[in-house]
């Protein structure tokens, strides 16, 4: 039987969703029976290819997350909103009532113990956008993953339900919005 | 300083980009400019991401803060975690914690040092250091450990589980958990939960042992090239306790210059920014710290394992304090002022750490009952500073009379070694790529000196850039989102 394909990303999350994904722990082993890894923060490939699976951490903070999202929705057959943050952009989204250029004033300029403020202004430098945005509001989602982060036993499931070809389901001790 | 930060003609010269830096945390790039004779003129790491806490934490009730803040970084959560408890244990005037408090805050925060050492050098580092910084590309990673050398893969998985599973017991959940509060901690470490880790913490402890051999197994097989390796010289701070010995947990801030002489010594972090200061580059929206005494171009320094490791005076735990000497002597301190001995450092203080937690685990007190401290006199700020696994990290807020936050800022591990990391890939960029045609495997070369650090660069993302740019979001019928754009002023219009 052919491996699936699985690329995961992080976009606007803290890491937390993928840290919880390693929290799979030695089930890692199995997993990589039926699993190869795609483009993902912890190995080298840097550029998605065709995939089975993507798994996307965090919402949209900026213009690189869009492209990188964008990129994942075209290559990959089932596309997965992992946790609070690419759900419902979580906690980065609370910048959302403030303007930017409030935020950057302060962080940048108006701080004490800055000795030459100035606003990082290089083409380098994805350009960022005025609010934190949910995956779905960009490209379509096939399934959502709730929890800050979804736990490795959620992930685990549903990771499994797929390879055995189920419809994933989650029982009540499973699912949490925490 | 090196002169690889900015070059004179930029827009002759050919871009190459590392995007994104891998097997790290958290969003960061590098570029490097070269000239047609593939000579390197400009190396830099740019962290690419905006986030804002600080702005956005404000208007937040205080005890909200310890969990909010956590979700800045999803490795050393715990760290935030606990920085943000210690920093309203100040505010409350509650910070001579219960024993039974301060011991389980030990407990979770040495759990995470375990965890977060583990997955650092098993999961993210380990496939350079034993196939080779060019070996191919679809085997660098935990995978491709697992399949040719399963024992120290299945090792590391279980060491990083084992620290999970402290902090779940400690905090409630594996990550962003709630179990320290201000002023104290919500739970101590039940009997059976003491009963199951002791069961297991003596082999962590041999495993941990058996990872500085692996680390200094390599040194010796290559002593040359391990401590050349993208070699710089740089100040140090962390925190030391009263003795002089490591306390990860706390202390007070001490600082050294390259050649060991003191800059400072117990200066008290609750004033901290008498001694540091901060600088802002257009090229990165990480902030460059540096001791305000001698300025941003001679004050920069290293902050994390191998800072801590060369500032304190001993390690309070037998075999770890064994393993630290024999690093500093190993041949005339040429390790300890290596960017690869960053490795080997961190595996000292995994094992410190399952000494520490084994000593924790014997002591009766940490099943105590008397979890909060009494409340003191109400002081206006809040400064917490604890070492989290990557360095110092700061957290200081001001809250008002109604209790929420006005004023928060914070300098995470990753900020500190900006300058360190931009100077260990500028000397690889020259000891490996200067002049030479660039392949993939030179370029992870410049990887791995930022992975020596075990940066975090989510946690290390505040705040937001001005950029020459133009953008619009739509959603999937075509109706747009959101679109900004940037005015000459560099003011942010947002429509
Ligand atoms: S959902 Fe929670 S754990 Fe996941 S990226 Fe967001 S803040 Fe981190």
């Amino acid at each position: 039987m052919a491996r699936l394909k699985v690329a995961t990303a992080t976009l606007a999350g803290c890491f937390g969703c993928h840290m919880s994904f390693l929290a799979i722990d030695e089930r890692i082993f199995e997993l990589v029976e039926h699993v190869e890894f795609d483009r993902s923060p912890i190995n080298d490939i840097k550029k998605v290819g065709e995939c089975d699976l993507g798994l996307i951490e965090g919402g949209l903070c900026n213009s690189e997350n869009v492209e990188v999202l964008r990129e994942f929705r075209k290559k990959c057959r089932i596309l997965v909103a992992v946790g609070a943050c690419a759900i419902n952009g979580g906690l980065p989204a609370q910048r959302n009532p403030i303007p930017l250029s409030v935020i950057l004033d302060e962080i940048y300029l108006g701080e004490a113990g800055i000795a030459h403020g100035v606003i990082p202004n290089d083409p380098e430098l994805p350009l960022p956008l005025n609010k934190v945005h949910p995956l779905h509001e960009v490209v379509k989602i096939d399934y959502f993953l709730p929890g800050c982060p979804p736990s490795a036993d959620v992930i685990w499931k549903f990771l499994t339900d797929l390879l055995a070809g189920r419809e994933p389901e989650f029982g009540p001790e499973l699912l949490h919005y925490d | 300083m090196n002169t690889l930060e900015t070059a004179e003609n930029p827009e002759k010269l050919r871009r190459i980009a590392i995007d994104p830096v891998s097997r790290v945390e958290g969003h960061g790039k590098v570029t490097l400019l070269l000239d047609e004779d593939n000579r390197v003129r400009q190396v830099r790491l740019h962290i690419v991401e905006f986030r804002g806490f600080e702005k956005f934490i404000q208007g937040r009730p205080y005890w909200e803060v310890p969990v909010m803040v956590q979700r800045l970084c999803g490795i050393c959560p715990v760290s935030h975690h606990l920085a943000a408890s210690k920093a309203m244990d100040m505010l409350l005037g509650m910070e001579k914690l219960t024993p039974a408090a301060d011991k389980n805050r030990r407990l979770m925060h040495y759990g995470q040092i375990l965890q977060s050492h583990a997955l650092h050098f098993f999961h993210l580092c380990s496939p350079d250091l034993l196939f080779g910084f060019d070996s191919e590309v679809a085997k660098r990673n935990i995978v491709g450990i697992a399949a040719a050398f399963p024992e120290v893969a299945k090792k590391g998985v279980l060491l990083r589980k084992y620290g999970q599973e402290i902090i779940r017991m400690t905090a409630g959940k594996k990550i962003h958990g709630t179990g320290s509060i201000p002023g104290g901690v919500n739970k101590s470490l039940s009997k059976e939960e003491r009963k199951a880790l002791l069961g297991e913490i003596y082999t962590m402890v041999s495993w941990s042992l058996e990872a500085v051999g692996i680390v200094k197994q390599l040194f010796e097989s290559n002593r040359e090239f391990f401590e050349n390796f993208g070699r710089f010289d740089a100040k140090s701070l962390s925190l030391v306790r009263a003795d002089g010995a490591m306390d990860l947990y706390h202390g007070d801030l001490r600082a050294r210059e390259i050649d060991g002489k003191k800059i400072f010594d117990h200066f008290d972090y609750r004033h901290y920014w008498d001694v540091i200061s901060e600088d802002v580059k257009p090229w990165s929206y990480m902030k460059f710290p540096y001791l305000g005494s001698l300025g941003p171009d001679e004050g920069w320094y290293r902050v994390g394992p191998l800072a801590r490791i060369s500032n304190c005076d001993f390690i309070p735990t037998p075999l770890a304090d064994r393993e630290r000497r024999e690093f500093l002597e190993y041949d005339d301190g040429r390790a300890a002022g290596a960017t690869l001995g960053y490795h080997w450092a961190r595996m000292i203080e995994m094992l410190h750490a399952a000494e520490n937690i084994k000593d924790l685990l014997h002591d009766d007190e940490i099943e105590g009952e008397d979890l909060i401290a009494r409340q003191g006199e109400r002081a206006g700020r809040g400064v917490g500073v604890i070492e989290a696994p990557r360095g110092t990290l700061i957290h200081h807020y001001r809250v008002n009379e109604e209790d929420l936050v006005i004023r928060a800022n914070l300098i995470v591990s990753t900020t500190h070694n900006n300058q360190a990391m931009n100077e260990a890939i500028r000397q690889v960029a020259l000891q490996y790529l200067d002049g030479r045609e660039i392949t993939e495997g030179l370029l992870n070369h410049i990887e791995v000196a930022i992975r020596a650090f075990d940066p975090c660069l989510s946690c290390a993302t505040h705040a937001l850039g001005r950029m020459p740019l133009e953008i619009e979001l739509f959603d999937c019928e075509g109706e747009k989102l959101s679109s900004a754009s940037r005015s000459s002023e560099g003011i942010f219009l947002a429509q």
